[in-house]
């Protein structure tokens, strides 16, 4: 069989729970070697989806191929090739730093004889020296979720499913995380990575918006910011809160959200002029404020597809 | 090879977790010696100095001698002297004493003619125990009886115990205990071995790696198998040291047969894990094996006297063929090879259990 181009292409896949659709007939396609965000709102389906695609949850309805191996079905062969970082930490709190990746190491059945070295590298690389005999449950957020990276990368898997890995991390270490990933990612290692942070989304080769169970959006950060179907305007007023009354009734305004001193709001792309619209709103209260458009972020593509689809809630 | 490997990766685990638990570490040795200690010495089944009264109405010669030999027999301690038979009645309503004897007045006639009992006893009949003690009173020779020869047939038969001649309770017990013993520690470890991982989430990580199903319940299971064996010595040397109790038979048969009754248990704690959703449920499900495993394994009551359906119940469980097999090897000095059904149930229980356990554990969350 021909390897396919993508680590993951999932049809129709959907995980209800009773009468909760978690996750509803999900199409993805991760190209090898990339890596691919998983961006959406908490209760999203983002962790469903991953222990979906790694055969932990058996799906309601519909199919995935991983790494050319059909999922649900006959998970054997696919485990070692797969690391996966659970969103709650699942190494043994009452074993060291050590004993943890040597346990991992020997469940793998990593070559006994190069062990020793790959544990000392992984402990170099993820910056767990110093806490290599401390016991894991000691350990700060961020160091747990260092060692569960380490661990999950410890055999060297193509793909590698990260739920959430650094939700704990402050920016500095993110950075350093993201250093990883990306050498991960450069040697060939398929990444599907959720996340909440609209920085780590940009950073993806990739990304798909989930909300409530359905994905919103996929695509490159560039197409999805060149295709949020809205207007972006700014207004840096000196009453930013008097600006927000004066516009959040308009029917044309789907959006409104305050940064320090300014406002941004989105407008959908079927209103023309939306500049004016909204200088003349606020001229109608007299609240003095300067508008200009801009362009999209991702944050504000966020907004915008999670705003679109409230009828996925019923 | 890759499986073996695993399960001692498994092991390795399991005894390094172990280590730093404290709680269960020192539950490995505490729980058997203070089970040994209650058991040993609050289970006694020959009971002595039962408090006593007396309502001497004769005061005659005779009744004091008596009085003097019914206190020699240790069975009885006379704690009070009262006057009437309703004196008594009172002192046991109180529970102040067990037993009341009531000497009539005419007691020294009564003796000559045995037409009618010469001595009333008052028993508190609300405890089993103490209404067996009296029946044994009844039989007491009267060594003053100058009749002697015209009322031996009035003496129940004497109850001669084999195999345990003193009839001293702990070496009864003790062969049943461990049985006990081990079923509670053996099931506590394992039953919650599997539930702890899922409740800390472990779960979710371990089945997403190639250990497979088997391989994690066998690696399990391997520690505590060893605890066993240690739990067994350190009851056979307390069982020895504090209550005499002898191993007639073969200790590497004892050693064989506790091996089969150890990994019974395990796997059935296994089993156990795999269904119950917290730790909580599977110690709930534990105390459920355990009853029974205490009062229809022989432990407690004979099992012959048990009703046919009990009896049933009896026959599934490991610690009813444990106890059978441990009596037999310790008191009777049988070999392991005149027991061989007890064992072999014991083996194909471990079978079966493991296999569903396996079974039941799916490598999934839902
Ligand atoms: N085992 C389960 N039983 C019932 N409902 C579940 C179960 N697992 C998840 N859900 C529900 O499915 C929905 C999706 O959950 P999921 O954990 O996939 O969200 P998520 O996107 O990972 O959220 P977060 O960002 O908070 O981690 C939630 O509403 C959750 O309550
Ligand atoms: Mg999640």
């Amino acid at each position: 069989m021909m390897s396919s181009d993508f680590a993951i292409e999932a049809r129709g896949l959907s995980k209800h729970f009773g009468a909760l659709r978690a996750v509803s007939s999900l199409n993805l396609d991760v190209p090898r070697g990339q890596i691919y965000g998983f961006l959406g709102p908490n209760g999203s389906g983002k962790s469903t989806t991953i222990r979906m695609l790694c055969g932990l949850l058996t799906p309601t309805e519909g199919t995935a191929i991983v790494l050319d191996t059909e999922v649900p079905g006959d998970s054997r062969l696919l485990k070692p090739k797969i690391g996966y970082m659970t969103q709650k930490f699942s190494l043994f709190a009452d074993m060291t730093v050590f004993e943890n990746l040597q346990f991992i190491a020997e469940i793998y059945s990593y070559p006994i004889s190069k062990r020793a070295l790959r544990i000392d590298q992984l402990l170099e690389n993820y910056d767990l020296v110093a806490q290599r005999k401390q016991l894991a449950g000691t350990m700060s957020g961020g160091q747990k979720q260092r060692l569960a990276l380490a661990c999950s990368v410890l055999h060297h898997p193509e793909l590698l499913l990260l739920d959430e890995p650094t939700s704990a991390v402050d920016p500095q270490s993110r950075r350093d995380f993201w250093a990883n990933l990306f050498r991960l990612a450069s040697g060939g290692t398929t990444i599907l990575v959720s996340t909440h942070y609209m920085d780590e989304a940009e950073r993806c080769h990739r990304l798909a918006i989930l909300d409530r169970g359905v994905k919103v959006a996929d695509g490159t950060p560039g197409e999805l910011q060149a295709a949020t179907g809205m207007h972006i305007l700014e207004i840096t007023a000196d009453d930013p809160y008097a600006a927000q009354g004066a516009i959040i009734n308009l029917k044309e305004v789907a959006s409104v959200t305050q940064l320090g001193m300014r406002l941004r709001v989105l407008i959908p792309d079927s209103y023309e002029r939306p500049v004016e619209l909204v200088e003349r709103a606020l001229a109608a209260r007299n609240v003095g404020a300067s508008v200009f458009a801009t362009a999209a972020t991702l944050e504000d593509v966020f907004v915008a597809v999670t705003l679109e689809t409230p009828e996925a809630s019923t | 090879m890759k499986p073996l490997s695993r399960v001692m990766a498994i092991v390795k685990k399991e005894v390094r977790q172990l280590r730093r638990d404290r709680l269960t570490f020192g539950m490995v040795v505490g729980l058997p010696v203070i089970q040994m200690l209650l058991f040993g010495y609050a289970i006694n089944t020959d009971v002595r100095h039962l408090a006593t009264a007396i309502a001497d109405q004769a005061g005659s010669h005779l009744s004091r001698q008596f009085i003097a030999e019914l206190g020699q027999t240790q069975v009885v301690e006379l704690i009070a002297s009262v006057e009437t038979a309703d004196d008594l009645e009172n002192l046991l309503r109180r529970g102040e004493i067990s037993i009341g004897v009531v000497i009539p007045h005419d007691f020294d006639r009564r003796v000559g003619q045995r037409s009618r009992a010469a001595v009333h006893l008052l028993v508190d009949g609300s405890d089993p125990t103490i209404l067996g003690v009296a029946n044994q009173l009844r039989a007491m020779p009267l060594g003053f009886d100058s009749t002697r020869s015209a009322t031996d047939a009035l003496q129940i038969i004497e109850v001669r115990p084999f195999y345990n001649p003193e009839r001293r309770s702990p070496v009864n017990i003790i062969p049943g205990l461990i049985g006990v013993i081990l079923t509670m520690t053996m099931i506590l470890f394992t039953s919650v071995a599997i539930v702890r991982e899922r409740e800390r989430g472990n779960l979710e990580l371990l089945i997403n790696t190639p250990l497979s199903s088997a391989e994690l319940m066998v690696g399990k299971v391997i520690p505590y198998i060893v605890i066993g064996m240690l739990q067994l010595a350190l009851i056979l040397g307390v069982g020895r040291l504090l209550f005499d109790v002898p191993v007639r038979g073969s200790v590497l048969d004892l050693y064989m047969a506790a091996t089969a009754f150890v990994a019974a248990n395990l796997s059935l704690g296994l089993l156990i894990s795999t269904a119950a959703a917290t730790q909580f449920q599977a110690m709930q499900m534990m105390v459920f094996i355990l009853l029974p495993s205490i009062l229809l394994s022989g432990f407690m009551f004979p099992f012959d006297g048990m009703p046919t359906f009990a009896q049933y119940i009896g026959e599934a469980l490991p610690n009813t063929h444990f106890i059978r097999l441990t009596r037999g090897i310790m008191l009777r000095d049988a070999a392991l090879s005149e027991l061989l059904p007890d064992l072999v149930y014991l083996i194909g229980f471990t079978v079966v259990a493991m296999i569903f356990a396996a079974l039941r554990f799916t490598k999934r969350l839902d």
